[in-house]
């Protein structure tokens, strides 16, 4: 649970001086030895206690927001109690199986978790040349992400949608489906765990969640912290620092591997956003604070590998583009910082396509050292290449034959389109099954047969003829 | 730590990195501080009625009002001498590889370690005997830093006098390799160098004087080299919506390039690539020299995770050791990836400063900052006296190559359009490459390059290279003309020579720009671009020619020639005029069959 250590003060300082309430910040008067990004104790006129931090401080007064929200706090009644101690959540082994709040308090019914540590929640970043590259292939089970955008061991990889569209389906299947092949995979079971931060989202998709990991004998190797919809939007800003600062130490300490799920970033933004209106600062691109970039950078860049320690972090961060809009600033300053995107696509899904994932706009930065000989399969890359290249000549086509009809067309034309077709039909649209990266690249060459070899420009000859069937 | 100053300020406002402290007497702006108990690192940077404003480099949580502020009397400084590369530095040049040894896996707070290895003796030459008279910029001795540079052991740019002891033999940076007198107009005294010496980040290192650029900077990148070259001491930009591929672009900037020093700038980046960089550049050769490129690089990681403020700093300290490379008589080589996330750390800090925000929240001062440190850019003449003793002036270079990355990919955005007016030299990258995945995206509709080099090609290329990238241009321009009419009606409506445009242009784009970043193809020498741009401009006219005697295209695409031009980008460097020139006969012969 989230948690503060006392500082070895003779007593601990309580101040009746709150002067200002205003949304969910508080002003606090007449302060003396108040550090910044203190956690503050507030104990509200019915004896209540909830948390803040000290967001600003000067000789006379300090500025606090609060993370439960500010409802019912008064200004002549309500009493400030200073910890002197940064954020701080209680980890351990056992917090697996359980289900936290946004706060990682225990909400599920059981005991409170003893904790081994306690670790300040804004963690450290990794010092660079200790990290090492990630470069361990790790299946899904899904043709678009395994053949065109390989997800790797210590990755962050966020998956843009929209409202309506199935994330959360795609990130639950990836969450049961995912294992390491290849030459990273241990002989035996290498220790997993799953890190779920819930941040806003509603009862409906929580249920989903935990079915999920229930049905799927998930659950005691997952933390859960849920901040649904209707908690108080400032403990948004908790969650996400919480669930890494668990997902570090189980991985960095017990040396698991650790798979952090995040949904949905967008909710924690609004939150970002509603603090820095709130405390009158300078807005940026459509009201998000100026330092967005190296808030979400401070959360998203706690994943990866350590030289020398088994652990690893990698990150599925879901997020949801308003109105569909790539270019806001939320999914814009996420794809600046994780190394790629999977993007999906209203159309594929109106199609009935699952999962509807638009390939030509996602990308996975890391694919290059997760594959090939060893890892996948020898073909891969240019396999991946090709389709790529002919989806996107297919693409084209479609439009000019809206324009033109199909009659205007080539032969060489036609095959083109008709390849896009079955390509979001049988490739990428394979519904529920779980195909492992030889399936995968399988299904890909029997795209290709119908294409003459002349065609396959990215593919190297010695492929052509061990794969193409035309080739043989 | 100055023992001397006497005065100790209290911090009495802290808001993010910006902590403001009172009873700070004689403090000059941009004088570097230590705030707190944990000894934080700051700057200066505004001073107001008793009252001094600090940018921390660290996060200052848990600081309080009341903790100590010590000034140390001195500015940002950068130390420069043996042993910078090879090293990967966070933006305060601390030294990460030791860093690690000493904290963890973590960056600790308040934690600082000597940028030069301390303790490694380095083989020390003189150049000079004592009684010489030497001036600012003169080499006192060399040493032999890597298998490919000599680091020359220059006099401070402040300084000139009589030599009146120097040493030769094995040292290491702290101890003394010379003794010099200074003249009386130099204040006189004496003083005793060593082998580093350090310099101000934010003040350019002084020159003799400015020359015009003339000869490109080589990078291996076939568009860039033949469309949009950047000079040895110009300056560049390349700006990009994510996924377009500047990391990748700049990456391959510092392999291949034709410098003789890399400084590599990760500016609010991704940790894992750096990472990508430390562990390959070791295996990697130079071209040129072949020498691990490690060796001619410095890193410098300040990841987007690490505190904003040293974000700021990181681009100065990366300059600074590039102009002091510079100054030796090197061509040195800054990347900077990416300035976008330096003009939103001053976008932050004035922010937090309260002060009037300009366009889209950035301070007013954003060109004047971004004109600045592109002009630190430049081909100059050295202080000193010539290395060579033939020439009579000792030249060297920084060139500045910037990514940008423009929210939404839009390119009207203060920091593209600020850049844009100082950088010579714009490689625009486009989303739709690169969803095409055509790279380098860099689009050759909208780049250009405001240098004229065709005099150096001319003559270290060959005569008619400047001709052939016109042409080539000229064919790429046309064919983004026909597919506006082709996205209207179709290909069917065009005649015959203008479908011939269009399957040129083709190959063109696919066997001559796109060029893999990964794979064999990943660097080609500036003939080898020659004779593949000779071979398919040539493989045009032919075809024009031939299409004049009413050869139909679908005969011409269909020459098996075509697919030997497809395969000129696997030929390896070294036979690449033979074999070129062997595919230029096969399609001569081709065409007289048709």
């Amino acid at each position: 649970m989230l948690k503060t250590i006392p500082l070895p003060r003779l007593f601990a300082t309580e101040h009746r001086t709150v002067s200002q309430i205003k949304g969910p910040l508080i002003f606090v008067d007449r302060i003396a030895d108040v550090a910044y990004n203190e956690i503050v104790e507030i104990i509200s006129p019915d004896n209540q206690t909830r948390l803040g931090q000290v967001l600003e401080v000067d000789q006379q007064r300090c500025m606090v927001r609060i993370f439960l929200g500010t409802s019912g706090l008064g200004l002549d009644r309500t009493r400030v109690r200073f910890t002197g101690d940064v954020a701080r959540l209680g980890v351990s082994l056992s917090m697996l199986g359980r289900v936290l709040n946004g706060s990682g308090q225990p909400i599920d019914g059981g005991p409170p978790i003893i904790p081994e540590r306690s670790l300040d929640i804004n963690g450290l970043p990794i010092n660079p040349s200790m990290r090492t590259h990630p470069s361990e292939f790790i299946q899904t089970g899904i043709s678009a992400i395994d053949g065109l955008n390989t997800l790797t061991r210590g990755q962050k990889l966020p998956i843009f949608s929209g409202a309506g569209l199935p994330a959360n389906e795609l990130a639950a299947q990836i969450a049961s489906q995912a294992r390491v092949i290849g030459e990273g995979a241990g002989k035996h079971d290498e220790p997993f765990a799953v890190v779920f931060a819930a941040i806003g989202i509603t009862q409906r998709e929580t249920s989903f969640f935990m079915d999920q990991f229930h049905s799927s004998n998930a659950m005691d190797r997952t933390v859960l912290f849920v901040n649904r919809a209707d908690d108080p939007s400032i403990e948004r800003l908790l969650t996400p620092r919480a669930a890494l600062t668990a997902a570090e130490y189980l991985a960095f300490t017990h040396h698991r591997h650790v798979l952090a799920i995040l949904t949905d970033m967008t909710n924690y933004c609004e939150a970002l956003r509603e603090i820095s209106a709130a405390s009158e600062e300078v807005p940026g691109r459509r009201g998000y604070p100026g330092y967005m970039y190296s808030d979400l950078a401070s959360l998203y860049e706690r994943s990866g590998r350590i030289h020398g320690n088994p652990g690893s972090v990698t990150q599925l961060i879901i997020l949801t583009m308003p109105d569909d809009d790539i270019t806001h600033p939320i999914p814009d300053l996420t794809g600046y910082i994780t190394e790629g995107q999977i993007v999906l696509s209203r159309d594929m899904h109106r199609k009935g396509v699952y999962p509807p994932i638009d390939v030509l706009p996602s990308l996975s930065r890391l694919m290059n050292d997760g594959i090939g000989p060893n890892k996948t399969r020898a073909d891969h890359r240019s396999v991946a290449d090709q389709l790529y290249a002919l989806y996107a000549e297919g693409r084209d086509l479609r439009r000019l034959v809206a324009i033109i009809g199909e009659g205007a067309l080539t032969a060489e034309d036609r095959r083109v389109l008709d390849f896009a077709k079955r390509f979001e039909g049988k490739f990428i649209g394979q519904k529920r099954i779980n195909r492992d990266v030889t399936e995968t690249l399988n299904a890909a060459w029997d795209l290709l047969t119908p294409m003459p070899a002349e065609l396959l420009k990215r593919i190297p000859k010695e492929f052509i003829e061990q794969y193409h069937k035309s080739g043989r | 730590m100055n023992s001397s100053e006497s005065h100790v300020g209290r911090v009495v406002r802290i808001a993010g990195p910006v902590v403001r402290a009172t009873g700070l007497e004689h403090v000059r702006l941009y004088d570097v501080v230590r705030v707190g108990e944990l000894g934080l690192v700051g700057e200066v940077i505004h001073l107001s009625d008793g009252v001094t404003t600090i940018q921390v480099y660290e996060d200052t949580s848990g600081i309080r009002v009341g903790e100590p502020v010590h000034s140390t009397g001195q500015p940002l400084v950068a130390q420069l001498g043996p042993g910078l590369l090879g090293q990967v530095y966070d933006g305060l040049q601390r030294p990460l590889e030791s860093l690690a040894k000493m904290g963890g896996e973590f960056i600790q707070r308040g934690v600082s370690a000597s940028p030069l290895p301390e303790d490694f003796g380095w083989e020390f030459t003189p150049c000079v005997s004592v009684g010489d008279h030497v001036n600012a910029g003169d080499v006192l001795g060399v040493v032999s830093e890597s298998r490919t540079i000599e680091h020359r052991i220059m006099v401070h740019p402040h300084m000139c006098g009589h030599v009146e002891i120097i040493r030769s033999g094995e040292f290491n940076v702290h101890e003394t390799v010379a003794v010099i007198r200074l003249d009386e107009e130099a204040k006189g005294g004496y003083i005793e160098v060593t082998l580093a010496q350090s310099w101000p980040v934010r003040q350019p290192r002084p020159c003799l004087s400015r020359l015009a650029p003339r000869e490109p900077l080589v990078t291996g990148t076939r568009i860039i080299d033949a469309f949009f070259p950047v000079a040895k001491g110009g300056s560049a930009i390349i700006p990009g919506g994510f996924g377009t591929g500047k990391t990748v672009t700049e990456h391959s900037l510092a392999r291949w390039a034709d410098a003789d020093v890399v400084v590599y700038v990760g500016c609010g980046e991704r940790g894992n690539e750096m990472t990508d960089v430390l562990e390959e550049f070791p295996k990697l050769e130079d071209p040129r020299t072949g020498a691990p490129l490690m060796e001619r690089t410095v890193l410098i990681a300040n990841t987007s995770n690490m505190p904003v403020a040293a974000r700021e700093a990181s681009i100065y300290t990366g300059i600074t050791i590039a102009e002091y490379y510079r100054d030796m008589g090197y061509d040195v080589l800054m990347l900077a990836d990416s300035t976008s996330r330096w003009g939103e750390a001053l976008r932050e800090i004035s922010g937090r400063l309260e002060e009037m925000p300009g366009e889209e929240g950035f301070p007013a001062y954003l060109g004047a900052r971004l004109a600045e440190f592109y002009e630190r850019a430049g081909r100059v003449i050295c202080l000193g006296s010539p290395i060579n003793p033939n020439a009579h002036k000792r030249i060297g270079s920084v060139s500045v190559v910037g990514a940008v990355s423009p929210p939404g990919g839009d390119f009207s955005e203060p920091v593209t359009q600020n850049s844009m007016r100082v950088a010579s030299t714009f490689w625009a990258l486009d989303y739709d490459l690169s969803r095409r995945r055509h790279f380098p995206a860099i689009n050759w509709t909208n780049s250009y390059s405001l240098y004229d080099f065709h005099d150096w090609f001319e003559r270290n290329v060959a005569p008619d290279w400047d001709d052939l990238s016109r042409e080539a241009m000229a064919l790429l321009q046309r064919e983004v003309e026909l597919l506006e009419i082709v996205k209207l009606v179709g290909t069917d409506a065009l005649a015959e020579p203008e479908r011939a445009v269009l399957a040129i242009a083709r190959i063109l784009r696919e066997d001559f720009l796109q060029q893999s970043a990964f794979g064999a193809d990943r660097y080609c020498s500036i003939h080898k671009a020659y004779w593949m741009l000779k071979t398919i401009m040539d493989f045009y006219r032919r075809a024009q020619f031939a299409m004049e005697s009413k050869v139909p295209l679908e005969r011409i695409t269909s020459l098996p020639v075509v697919s030997d031009i497809a395969r000129m980008k696997e030929i390896e460097v070294e036979n690449v005029e033979m074999e070129i020139k062997t595919i230029m006969d096969r399609v001569q012969y081709s065409f007289g069959e048709l």
